[in-house]
């Protein structure tokens, strides 16, 4: 234990030096740099970037354990997560790019020709964005409290003060080189648990390989199959057809989370880093690709780490393991509470099942799956020890962007846009370092007292993408006759359809005994569950604005000129860069 | 501006092509047809299953490098490319 936590301290802190140092030699001089890192990241370079942006805690920590106990309903979230990306690519990067703008409420403006169209953009970005650090930041405190024992509060604070360093004084700039710092970490500390683990399973290194072979123990079975049969001897549903929900609950929840991804500010943003309007298209590829690596690995790890946990609770049929000879892992997690054991029939056995009279394992928490993954399967301390430092990894990098945005959204558009026009940029950028150390001091202070609803908001992040923004700028650049009643029309209802089902089912403002309709199946409209909801909104959306353009009169000729002028990648820009 | 239109109708036909396949490896064999395709297999792999999990992945990944090549022959082509 001792040799793990000195392992853990040199992964941990030796990561935070580089971050510091990386984050020194590429601090912001200009908005430009602090804004858009100058606009001079290469497309490789902003791929890593953009694949540590958009893998939080969530994507490191979550989502295999997620995996784990949806099986094949889980695919939702991997499909949803990078489909995303195709949209991005093919209907939105390349021609933000081109118009060559700061940040998502500044296109908006300029296209609606609108204030009160980039007040109600700033106000999704920074509501959606708030609510997903709150997440990064709670990620960052249990990390640490778990695997350096330090208090989950003090661990709190070192994240805090880390991002405040490196983000504040590099800007976008040092953020992107910090992020591809990140990745690298994140993504070596993912995979090498996952190639030893499928090693020993399977006999195959390659993750995605090994989830579909066969099992290295000599019965010739199928790894799935095996799976399979494991658990639904046990009572649980089939592993590999449990569709969570039913299939149109399926199908909306993977479209919110598509459209959900390509309307994010915090990762639309990105694409404004680099040089070209080429650039910004095969940057989408290159994420994807950068992504991918993680995401084709996370159903094996998901699967894997299943088959391991069944294993040691019944390693042959109907012999179950004895209590009294667990795991130094089992007590590790049992002293965090998130795994708890009954003994109900008192015969000293663990019994794992699917019905709630006989099941034993009262708490089996999906987060720890990753975490927990490379000491079930008797990993070195060192593997263990990179798990810890990638976790932080993807927690720190997401947070970093998401505050630039908020940030952004704040000095940017409401200060130099709207309130204070005639603002210098050096008090610009002094303003932008003010607003991310509010913001950093607002998330800490949340992530310390969570509201009851931390959980359901991250639901309500995507809802809010996918119901406002991502239409919004579909329609501006896909119809060159939208106009800004119309358009705000449609944000609004948009998100206001799914703000309403949100709540009726789980609360205003998440608050419980708010709810009029209750959390429950039989309610739902259509069976959709409230964090798929996103797509029905962002079909409201466009249906409102498209409903309303028929009554009002088309963007005038110099928008549609504008509109004409971003769709191709050359000709005169409205105003690059440097204004 | 005839040039620019038709620029911006084949790039929307492109948009098109891709948008189809990836609706239906992600929507349709992911999801709706995943339970015709599970009774094939690819190797311990049910097919539908494996669409889900990794098929649409890879297959994402092919669209977007396919249409920025093929942007990339269309800026040349309508003489728009960046220097």
């Amino acid at each position: 234990m001792e040799q793990l936590k000195l392992f853990t301290y040199i992964a941990v802190f030796g990561s935070f030096a580089m971050y510091f140092a990386i984050a020194w030699m590429a601090r912001a001089k200009s908005t430009s740099d602090f804004y858009v890192a100058g606009g001079g990241i290469t497309p490789m370079q902003n791929g890593m970037a953009i694949g540590a942006d958009w893998m939080s805690a969530a994507s490191f920590i979550s989502m295999a354990g997620l995996i784990a106990f949806l099986g094949y309903g889980g695919s939702v979230f991997l499909m949803g997560w990078t489909g995303g990306y195709v949209l991005l690519a093919m209907l939105l990067a390349p021609y933000m790019r081109k118009h060559g703008k700061f940040t998502v409420p500044e296109f908006i403006a300029d296209r609606y020709y609108s204030k009160t169209a980039r007040m109600v953009a700033v106000a999704c970005l920074i509501i959606a964005s708030l609510t997903y650090i709150i997440g990064q930041m709670k990620g960052v405190g249990v990390a640490f409290s778990r695997f350096l024992e330090v208090e989950y509060d003090n661990g709190l604070y070192i994240g805090m003060g880390v991002v405040w360093v490196y983000a504040v004084l590099g800007g976008m700039k040092g953020i992107t080189y910090t992020q591809i710092a990140q990745y690298c970490v994140l993504i070596f500390a993912y995979t090498i648990p996952a190639v030893f683990i499928s090693l020993q399973l399977t006999g195959n290194p390659i993750p995605q390989l090994g989830l579909g072979s066969t099992l290295a123990d000599g019965s010739g079975m199928y790894l799935l199959d095996k799976l399979d049969l494991v658990v639904t001897d046990l009572g649980f549903k089939e592993y590999t057809t449990d569709n969570m929900g039913g299939t149109l609950n399926m199908f909306a929840y993977t479209l919110s989370l598509m459209i959900g991804t390509a309307g994010l500010p915090h990762v639309i943003m990105r694409f404004f880093t680099v040089p070209s309007v080429k650039a910004a298209r095969s940057s989408a590829g290159y994420a994807l690709v950068f992504i991918a690596l993680l995401y084709t690995v996370a159903p094996a790890v998901g699967a894997m780490a299943r088959l391991n946990l069944m294993n040691t609770i019944e390693p042959v049929a109907g012999q179950n393991l004895e209590y009294e000879a667990r795991p130094q892992w089992f007590k590790d997690w049992e002293k965090t509470g998130l795994l708890k054991y009954e003994d109900k029939n008192g015969d000293g056995k663990i019994q794992y099942t699917a019905s709630k009279e006989t099941n034993e394992m009262v708490k089996v928490d999906r987060d720890i799956m990753v975490l927990a993954n490379p000491a079930i399967a008797n990993l070195p301390n060192w593997v263990i020890a990179l798990v810890a430092a990638g976790g932080i990894a993807a927690a720190l990098s997401t947070a970093a962007g998401l505050l630039l945005a908020i940030s952004s959204s704040v000095s940017h558009d409401l200060m130099k846009g709207v309130l204070t026009p005639d603002i210098s940029e050096k008090s610009e950028l002094l303003a932008g370092r003010i607003v991310m150390t509010i913001s950093i001091l607002v998330a800490g202070y949340l992530g310390l007292n969570p509201p009851g609803f931390a959980a359901g908001t991250v639901a309500l992040a995507f809802g809010l993408a996918a119901s406002s923004i991502f239409p919004a700028l579909m329609m501006g650049i896909f119809s060159k006759r939208m106009n800004s009643q119309a358009a705000i029309w449609g944000m609004c209802s948009g998100i206001g359809v799914t703000m309403l089902y949100v709540f009726q089912h789980k609360g205003i403002m998440f608050i419980q005994g708010t709810d009029f309709l209750g959390s429950l199946d039989p309610n739902w409209f259509f069976g959709i569950s409230p964090n798929a909801f996103g797509a029905v909104g962002a079909i409201v959306n466009f249906a409102v604005a498209f409903a309303i353009l028929q009554f009002t009169d088309d963007a005038p000729k110099e928008i549609q000129d504008m509109v004409d002028n971003f769709r191709s990648p050359v000709g005169e820009v409205a105003s690059a860069h440097d204004h | 501006m005839e040039n620019k239109t038709s620029y911006w109708q084949e790039n929307l036909r492109l948009i098109f092509i891709c948008l189809i396949v990836w609706f239906v490896v992600s929507f349709g064999f992911g999801i709706l047809l995943v339970e015709q395709l599970n009774e094939f297999r690819l190797g311990g792999y049910k097919l539908g299953f494996w669409f889900a999990q990794q098929g649409s992945i890879y297959t994402f990944l092919g669209l977007i490098f396919w249409y920025t090549k093929k942007m990339n022959d269309l800026d040349k082509k309508y003489n728009v490319e960046e220097e």
